[in-house]
């Protein structure tokens, strides 16, 4: 076992753990914090797969933005919401059934494709190139379109959370 | 080092860890967390292809890369709207719990 | 090399050796190096503290027309060690009702997230810690984790005068990333590349004299990033009981006042290492180890101004800084990334100096332009008072107010 089988391993036993507690949590905010573990674990699994960009835009986006909104909106939304009562549905061992028959059913059917266990070697120092990545983000024959499009959801995401969001004073009464 | 068999199966067992919270959580917030994880399993799927295509044909492959940004800025924007509906729905009905917002119920 | 040209790697390099010929393989030494690297470096940078504070009180006190601490040791060295042990001694306590993770976490993230910025900023041209190829996005996503310690913190003390402060404390920080990482681009765009180590080796001009306008809206930004005066709302002690820290006592208090001077630093010499040419200077290039001695020279000059910029100004209110930050300093910094970017493209393929030359030019027309945009918009009318009748005390109206009706 080498040392990178090693850390990979604790890190996907860390990261599967924290993600099962996310959902198995009483505590909305432990919930929360165990997220937070989830995606630092996957940020790690992407620097293991050698993608070190993604790995520091995903502290960067999940961890520094989306982490802090979920525990902004879990602070404004607490007042009725018991931390004692069950956090999951009465019948919850049908979904658990269906999400572990669906496991099931993908590791099957991967495992009948032939390259299933292929060996991920170490890639050359210039395989994650991130000029060629920029420049194909606003290439015409590249990738402009789905970028630019991008941005205007993001821009729609923006106008409209900040619409959906803002107290209408004259309409709640 | 480390064969794609295993990023493959730690991707599907988040991603089922995740289709359970979604189906059995009930708290509103609770399930977009549980959205969060299921779009970070196919991040790891999307980047575990990439490594493997790069490796077969030895130049950089973008597509994935892109690919991988686009589920980022999704997720980022879908949990932005989200949490302002939740907030908005909250005040509306004093309860982030989904099994009583059933106003449209037939 | 010498012992004398660079002492750092000299005793690196020494002690690898020393540790293959025991017979480990170079792998696990260059794990141990890094551990213990790491290791010596976060403890460096603690004990560092204890001077910065120092440095702080005086000056600051010399700027207050006083003399700072002089009493213990000679010019007051002494007194950071009296607070140390102050702060070890005293009792923690934990209010009840506190969530024991998040209260404990707090501190250890707000210091580990200033430490890791320690690890990607070269010191001189070989003693650095690794050279990531995003440096730079590195260096922002930890300011992330920056920010989810101080929510913890507001969070975890089961006071709500400490949430509400943690809440304003991170609206601040997050809507100042936004000038922060868009000035941040200037010198990735003047570089190609966002490593640290490029960056300084790329800075022929320091691209403080190319892009001084990204520069301030740099050194603004990261100012507001760091939580220093005059952007201290969320933790000043007359401000909202203290904002995010105020359930914490002891060493707990301590992790936090420690981490806010390390930011401190740790921002002045972000800004040198980006803008100010890092370790670059003559003959740095050759004996390395003058590299650290101009960096460190930078560094304190651009704390020196931070203090100064602590001492002098007054606290920006909550909407102020919010309108600072949105209506200024975002707008600027986006003009200014775009007349960058269109500059830097047209003159491509001019000689280096004219291109430094003309980006100069359309930095400071954008700051003059800038300017008188921002003093137009400015409220400048003032309430007149200097032609106002004055009440004057004198011996026959000393206890009657003027306007009372009374009569003298």
């Amino acid at each position: 076992m080498s040392g990178l089988q090693i850390v990979f391993l604790i890190v996907a036993v860390v990261t599967l753990f924290s993600g099962v507690m996310v959902v198995a949590s009483r505590k909305m905010m432990h919930s929360a914090l165990w997220l937070i573990l989830t995606l630092l674990g996957v940020a790690i699994l992407f620097a293991t797969l050698q993608a070190g960009f993604f790995a520091i835009v995903q502290v960067l986006v999940y961890i520094g933005a989306i982490s802090i909104l979920i525990i902004f909106t879990l602070m404004l939304t607490r007042r009725v919401m018991d931390d004692e009562h069950p956090q999951v549905i009465k019948g919850w061992w049908l979904p658990a059934v269906m999400a572990v028959i669906l496991f099931g059913l993908i590791a099957g059917f991967l495992a009948t494709w032939e390259d299933f266990q292929v060996m991920l070697n170490e890639l050359p120092a210039d395989a994650e190139n991130l000029a060629a990545f920029g420049s194909a983000l606003v290439n015409p024959a590249g990738y402009v379109i789905p970028f630019e499009v991008a941005s205007v959801l993001l821009l729609a995401a923006l106008v409209g959370a900040i619409y959906i969001a803002v107290e209408r004073k004259e309409k709640t009464r | 080092m480390i064969p794609l068999s295993w990023y493959l199966i730690a991707a599907a067992a988040l991603f089922c860890i995740g289709l359970f919270g979604v189906l059995s959580r009930k708290n509103a917030v609770s399930i977009l967390m549980s959205v969060e994880l299921m779009l970070n399993a196919v991040n790891i799927n999307l980047l575990a292809f990439w490594h493997y295509h790069t490796q077969l044909q030895g130049a950089g492959q973008i597509t994935p890369q892109v690919f991988v940004a686009m589920v980022f800025i999704v997720a980022a924007a879908e949990v932005a709207v989200g949490l302002a509906l939740i907030i908005s729905a909250y005040r509306r009905r004093e309860t982030p719990v989904v099994d009583e917002m059933t106003l449209l119920k037939g | 090399m010498s012992f004398w040209r660079d002492p750092i790697i000299f005793i690196i390099e020494w002690a690898k050796g020393l540790l293959a010929g025991i017979g480990w393989g170079p792998g696990w030494a260059t794990i141990v190096g890094f551990v213990i690297g790491a290791f010596v470096l976060a403890t460096g940078a603690m004990f560092f503290v204890v001077f910065l504070i120092w440095y702080e009180r005086k000056l600051i006190g010399r700027l207050q027309d006083r003399f700072g601490p002089n009493r213990l040791g000679p010019w007051g060295l002494f007194q950071p060690i009296a607070d140390m042990l102050k702060i070890f001694t005293k009792e923690l306590i934990t209010p009840s009702g506190v969530d024991w993770i998040a209260y404990n976490l707090a501190p250890i993230l707000s210091v580990a997230a200033v430490l890791m910025m320690w690890a990607v900023t070269p010191f001189s041209k070989t003693f650095f810690g690794v050279n990531i190829s995003v440096g730079i996005l590195f260096l922002i996503a930890v300011g992330g984790l920056g920010e989810v310690g101080i929510i913890l913190a507001g969070w975890g003390s089961n006071n709500k005068y400490a949430l509400v402060g943690a809440l304003r404390a991170v609206a601040q920080l997050c809507s100042y990333e936004v000038p922060f990482v868009i000035s941040a681009l200037v010198p990735v765009m003047l570089t190609g590349s966002m490593s640290l180590v490029d960056i300084v080796e790329a800075q022929n001009p320091w691209y403080i004299l190319v892009a001084p306008a990204a520069a301030l809206v740099f050194f603004i930004a990261s100012v507001a990033e760091t939580g220093r005066a005059p952007f201290d709302l969320a933790e000043a002690e007359s401000e909202i009981v203290a904002g995010y820290n105020v359930e914490y006592s002891g060493l707990k208090f301590g992790m936090f006042f420690v981490g806010e001077f390390l930011h401190a630093f740790t921002a002045s010499f972000i800004f040198v290492t980006v803008f100010l040419g890092g370790w670059r200077g003559p003959g740095a290039d050759q004996i390395p180890v003058l590299g650290l001695v101009y960096f460190m020279i930078k560094t304190f000059i651009v704390y020196f101004a931070l203090i100064l910029f602590r001492g002098t100004n007054p606290r920006f209110r909550i909407d102020q800084m919010m309108d600072l930050n949105w209506k200024v300093l975002t707008p600027l910094s986006l003009v200014v990334i775009m007349v960058i970017a269109l500059v830097d493209r047209l003159f491509a393929s001019s000689a280096d100096w004219l291109r430094t030359v003309i980006l100069l030019a359309a930095n400071l027309v954008i700051l003059v332009v800038a300017e008188r945009l921002i003093r137009r918009g400015v409220k400048t009318t003032r309430p007149e008072v200097g032609s106002r009748e004055r009440p004057v005390a004198s011996p026959d109206n000393l206890f009657i107010q003027p306007g009372s009706g009374a009569k003298g």
